[in-house]
């Protein structure tokens, strides 16, 4: 048992493959989650704007790209979109992730602006606040709190779908999982070892996001 | 309450997407001090009618005019007429997120109308008027109903509006918490303010009301002195309206 482990992992200094796809998995989410962020806090406040072009916009992007599966966006990007460019992957694969993220993103802001009572828009206006003050003010201090939970939840997707990036050959953690496999004919030790370490990842961050959530929902007694 | 016209209504037409009118023809100038209270059967269009005044509605047809500035002209800067027009709703809507004191400095400080400290101390000194004042900074959510919407009163008297209009602010209240904010709007009236009052509270109206508003199918049905409207009913619509509620 122990041997085969050695055998696989440690001999040959294997086991710095599996950091090394770790730290691109975790490169990959953090800039897309960033990207995807910024992009979604734009696009959604387009969705809700009054302005029927900036909203058509906003529509078609998050339809188009929450429609198609992750792994035929990442191919249409690295082969098609941006093939003239010839981008390193791993730049290809964060904005790929990125924008992708950015479409969710602006679903879950739109919807946490949108799902703010209505009454707090009129209170607001009647008071004689602007419609910039009133969202800026009243409803997106409110939207931020009751989106946290399904934004955090976004970014632990994004890190379980960094995996599929071994489609267009990011040398991520997964596929350095499978790099051993095929070195070292065992299937299991390291592919345990890659789901191990998604699993302390996901599990870890629910748990830091709870407790922070847990402090914010605090501030309101 | 003066002879000077603050409000000016003229054949005020209001539908919701190209549907039936829910406001067909309304009339009326609302006097500087004068006190107007609504009333109507469920669904004749008061809530609308009160919402128009400050246009969070936008009426289909006719014209307002508050203090001079046609509020229905599309180049009128909305948001300036509104800082004198307060709005007290049915649910309160308080800002969950601020503090008591936030709550009511926030317009203020915002439009740079008053300082910081400024707004404070009025905050504060409205507090204390409704009794309130060891809210400060507590959050909304500590609050009973009937103490949120004394907040809510005193947060739009933080404007040092001119005119209050009020929907059915009791409505959402317990029965032991309407007394407690019926008496803030009682020494409002006292002290003078332009009210527009949509109610089911009939005593209130009796007590306090220069003028009642019987609205019914869209037009004002029936208008006059509390004694006028419910001792002497002339409509047969407002008799029937009067014998199914009181
Ligand atoms: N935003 C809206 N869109 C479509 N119809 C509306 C809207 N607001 C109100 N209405 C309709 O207009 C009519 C009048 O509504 P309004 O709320 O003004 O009545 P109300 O007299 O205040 O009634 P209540 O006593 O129940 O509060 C109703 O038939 C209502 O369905
Ligand atoms: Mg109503």
């Amino acid at each position: 048992m122990f041997q085969s482990i050695y055998d696989t992992m440690i001999a040959g200094q294997r086991y710095v493959l599996i950091f090394q796809g770790l730290g691109v998995t975790l490169l990959i989410a953090i800039c897309a989650i960033i990207i995807g962020t910024i992009l979604g806090c734009i696009l959604a406040l387009m969705k809700i704007s009054d302005n029927r072009l900036l909203r058509g916009i906003g529509t078609v992007y998050t339809t188009v790209l929450r429609g198609l599966p992750l792994a035929t966006q990442l191919m249409i990007f690295y082969f098609v979109v941006f093939a003239p460019l010839h981008l390193p992957k791993l730049l290809v694969a964060i904005l790929a992730y990125g924008l992708n993220s950015g479409a969710y993103c602006t679903e879950i802001f739109r919807a946490g602006i949108q799902g703010v009572d209505i009454g707090q828009t009129e209170a607001g206006r009647s008071l004689g606040l602007s419609k910039r003050q009133t969202l800026f003010k009243i409803i997106l201090p409110q939207a931020v709190k009751a989106v946290l939970p399904t934004y955090t939840s976004e970014f632990i997707v994004l890190i379980k779908e960094t995996s599929v990036a071994s489609f267009i050959a990011v040398m991520d953690m997964t596929k350095a999982g499978d790099m051993i496999r095929n070195a070292t004919y065992n299937a299991w030790i390291p592919l345990l070892t890659c789901a191990i370490i998604y699993l302390i990842l996901t599990l870890g961050l629910t748990k830091i996001f709870d407790i922070f959530e847990k402090r914010m929902a605090r501030s309101d007694r | 309450m003066t002879d000077e016209v603050l409000i000016k209504v003229s054949h005020l037409q209001k539908s919701f997407n190209g549907g039936r009118n829910v406001l067909e023809d309304i009339s009326i100038d609302i006097r500087r001090g004068e006190k107007i209270v609504i009333i109507g059967p469920s669904g004749c269009g008061k809530s609308t009618f009160l919402r128009c005044l400050n246009m969070l509605e936008t009426p289909t047809g006719g014209s307002i005019t508050f203090e001079g500035t046609v509020l229905t002209d599309p180049k009128t800067d909305l948001d300036k007429a509104r800082q004198k027009m307060g709005m007290v709703f049915q649910h309160f809507n308080l800002f969950p997120h601020l503090t008591i004191m936030q709550n009511l400095t926030l317009a203020p400080v915002t439009l740079n109308l008053k300082s910081e400290e400024e707004a404070r101390q009025i905050a504060l000194n409205l507090l204390k008027r409704v009794g309130l004042e060891d809210k400060a900074d507590k959050y909304p959510s500590t609050c009973s109903g009937g103490q949120k919407q004394r907040i809510a009163i005193v947060r739009s008297l933080a404007m040092n509006p001119d005119v209050m209009l009020f929907d059915e602010p009791t409505s959402a209240l317990d029965p032991e918490m309407v007394g407690e904010v019926l008496n803030v709007m009682k020494d409002l009236a006292k002290a003078g303010m332009t009210m527009a009052v949509v109610t089911h509270e009939m005593g209130f109206a009796r007590e306090v009301a220069d003028r009642i508003l019987f609205i019914h199918g869209g037009v004002i049905e029936e208008e006059g002195t509390p004694e006028d409207i419910f001792d002497h009913p002339k409509s047969p619509r407002l008799q029937q309206f009067l014998k199914a509620i009181l």
